[in-house]
């Protein structure tokens, strides 16, 4: 009965949200705030002829790169100074540079320094989220069960074994949090390097859009994006978290 | 010339460094003994006498000690493989009890079928996909027992393998020890503060005085190992040792 009640009650929320909406919509009664149906209309029509899921395909790519690229170096660099205090010390500095330096200025740097180019759109986008995965990793590698490590030591099972069984699955659950914030991050600081460099994606679609004063179709992207990255989360990172902690009681 | 089999261990002086307030800790101090091929030798001694410590330093986690060990040769002329039974079972939680087992394996080991030998003869084979979570205490120590078994070791450790147990769990354990042992023999070094686990379990006693720990006896129980199981055969070699050294037990 009570999950019942709670799909409901979130039924009744987003049923509540539109209305408000269309309401404020019939208010105004401007270009500026079109109502839900027109914004839907606008969605159909855009998946229809193929041009949103090829937008949203082309970001998805780029979040999907950059997202590798600073968890792969996130979460070495994230080891290295959790098991290494000199590597911890020489770093830290650096670390709390790259973490307050804006998205924008990382952005428009790479841009200026490699062109308006693939490659320093992703870098730059890897960039902005590295520092943060460095920290949570960090955080992880230096809790690590030092009965763990003396196992793998006296038994001799070699390194690769060491890191692969003993030291990552220790670290999972703080690469799975730096992961979703990583997500969450990542797809936002992707349309900002479309708009300012890019010639297809979601971003600038958008920023076509509001030079058109064009507020459905931006609303029509908005909507269709969060979908999609609500579904990578929900089909994705959550069955993952769960077949990864399946030995939990 | 015939392969080395015993283990010698010569260490001068294992100190710890003094850490923020605490100070210095002179650990192990002339401490010498022999194990021979395949010998059982309980190390025992009060609480902080420096056991763990002594194994750490023959496992090789601990090499800032002055002195020597040399383990014995490999018969293939290999590293010797210790294998080390910890105070808590050390396994890890993610996974379970068959990999945590054949993490420490070379593949030739995982297909050998030592394993399933050893989880039958433990009485494992119906929690060989379980998490150690799900796991007894007793159970637990049980895979800890078989993991280092299953290496094949030149060298056992155990660090009192059996505290916390209740006493009939841990004498069954202990039971089990030895007919692992009988069946795959190797020099063992076990530790223990309990003196009647010694006499069952040891070829040879060694007495460890409080730290700085050095040798203060070399004891051979020479019970027949079939006339261990009765209590009141136990009893009486304790007595008997505590008569003898009246001073030395105080504190076990």
């Amino acid at each position: 009965m009570a999950f019942r009640s709670s799909v409901l009650l979130q039924a009744l929320s987003l049923v509540a949200l539109l209305a408000s909406w269309q309401l404020l919509a019939l208010l105004v009664e401007s270009r500026v705030l079109p109502p839900p149906l027109e914004v839907f209309k606008v969605m159909v029509a855009g998946f229809k002829d193929g041009e949103i899921p090829y937008h949203i395909g082309i970001t998805l790519a780029r979040v999907a790169a950059s997202f590798v690229l600073a968890m792969a170096i996130g979460v070495a660099f994230g080891i290295a100074m959790g098991r290494s205090k000199g590597l911890d010390r020489f770093f830290d500095g650096w670390l709390v540079l790259f973490l307050n330096v804006p998205a924008l200025v990382t952005i428009i740097l790479c841009y200026v320094w490699f062109g308006l180019i693939e490659a320093a759109a992703i870098a730059a986008v890897a960039i902005n989220k590295i520092p943060n995965v460095v920290v949570t990793v960090r955080e992880g590698a230096r809790s690590l069960n030092p009965d763990y490590m003396e196992l793998a030591q006296s038994f001799h099972i070699g390194s690769g074994k060491t890191l692969r069984h003993v030291i990552l699955p220790q670290l999972f659950p703080f690469v799975v949090v730096a992961a979703r914030s990583g997500l969450a991050l990542i797809w936002k600081i992707v349309l900002v390097v479309e708009l300012l460099g890019r010639s297809n994606g979601v971003g600038f679609q958008i920023y076509t859009f509001f030079q058109l004063f064009d507020v459905a179709s931006i609303f029509a992207y908005t909507l269709a994006f969060v979908a999609v990255v609500q579904v990578i989360e929900i089909a994705g990172l959550q069955p993952l978290e769960a077949r990864v902690n399946r030995w939990r009681r | 010339m015939a392969p080395v089999t015993h283990l010698e261990i010569d260490i001068r002086q294992k100190s710890y460094p003094h850490v923020g307030r605490a100070p210095a800790h002179l650990a192990l101090e002339s401490l010498k003994m022999t194990l021979q091929g395949s010998e059982f030798v309980c190390v025992l001694g009060p609480s902080g006498c420096g056991k763990t410590t002594l194994l750490n330093c023959i496992a090789g986690l601990d090499e800032t000690y002055e002195g020597q060990i040399a383990l014995p040769l490999a018969p293939n002329g290999h590293r010797p493989v210790v294998g080390y039974v910890f105070q808590n079972p050390r396994l890890l939680p993610w996974r379970t009890v068959l990999e945590n087992i054949e993490l420490v394996l070379s593949p030739e080991q995982v297909r050998s079928g030592l394993v399933d030998e050893l989880l039958a003869a433990t009485g494992l084979e119906a929690f060989r996909h379980a998490y150690p979570e799900r796991l007894s205490l007793g159970l637990e120590r049980r895979v800890a027992l078989v993991r280092a078994f299953a290496v094949q070791p030149d060298v056992l450790l155990m660090d009192e393998p059996f505290v916390s147990l209740d006493e009939p769990t841990a004498q069954r354990l202990r039971l089990l020890l030895l007919q692992i042992w009988r069946d795959r023999p190797t020099t063992v070094v076990f530790v223990t503060h309990d003196m009647r686990e010694a006499i069952q379990l040891a070829d040879r006693i060694v007495l460890l005085s409080p730290a700085p720990g050095t040798v203060l006896a070399d004891i051979p129980v020479d019970i027949a190992r079939g006339d261990r199981r009765e209590a009141a055969v136990v009893e009486g070699f304790r007595n008997q040792l505590i008569r003898e050294n009246p001073a030395l037990y105080r504190e076990l």
